[in-house]
């Protein structure tokens, strides 16, 4: 319990931030998987990561950290999560991340392209198919 | 020109708008304890990998001040004997 007891300056800063940010992040993360047990488990372990680097943080925003590695983890094991219930339930992986990043999340493509290792205009497409397709779906 | 997709997209926006779900109890003590679990096994990880790096260089400089690798064997052919 050595390491908690080096840390409990920064775990109050944690919980300060957990507590503001979580809320947002979960509904970040239940958009992505469509379910919420799947979703939970991935917010848990984003947290743990960020919790991790707290003291190399630094300049970093904490969210954004956060927001990155549940986009990784997500990206990382997307293939379990086709499907779902959610919202997005027709929408692949990958415009599922494109969508909230670029829409819910209001990030630019330039970084949300970096984020996720594609070109610009890949994303572009990306959220153009990903917006039709949600849009034919309310029409119907 | 950028009239139409911005409407569009603000329609997907409020679909994708909502109440926050509920958080679990207990989530940020919990991510503290996994980060500290996953911080200390890093520190080992690292802790293991420079006593293998130290202990290699250790065992590298005996065994090469033990057979000097860098001094030419002794030649086994002698020279021809002339002027005898």
């Amino acid at each position: 319990m050595r390491a908690v007891d080096q840390q409990s300056g920064s775990y109050g800063e944690f919980e300060a931030f957990v507590a503001g940010a979580a809320g947002r992040l979960l509904h970040v993360a239940v958009l992505l998987t469509g379910e919420p047990e799947p979703a939970r488990r991935l917010l848990a372990c984003a947290l743990a990561r960020t919790y991790a680097h707290w003291r190399r943080l630094r300049a970093d925003d904490p969210y954004d950290f956060t927001r990155h590695e549940l986009c990784t983890a997500f990206a990382r094991t997307a293939w379990r999560h086709h499907g779902g219930t959610g919202v997005l339930a027709r929408l692949s992986p990958q415009e599922r991340l494109v969508l909230v990043l670029r829409l819910y999340e209001g990030l630019a493509e330039e970084v949300t392209a970096a984020q996720l290792g594609m070109p610009v205009e890949r994303v572009r497409v990306l959220c153009n198919r990903a917006v039709s397709l949600l849009r034919a779906r309310e029409a119907a | 020109m950028s009239g139409i997709p911005d409407r569009k997209e603000a329609q997907v926006r409020q679909l994708l708008e909502g109440p926050y779900p509920v958080i679990p109890t207990g989530l940020a003590a919990g991510a503290a304890a996994r980060g500290d679990r996953l911080l200390r096994r890093r520190r080992a990880l690292r802790r293991v990998g420079w006593a293998v790096l130290f202990a290699a260089a250790v065992a590298f400089v005996v065994w090469a001040s033990l057979t000097r690798p860098w001094s030419a064997p002794p030649s086994g052919i002698s020279p021809p004997l002339d002027g005898w």
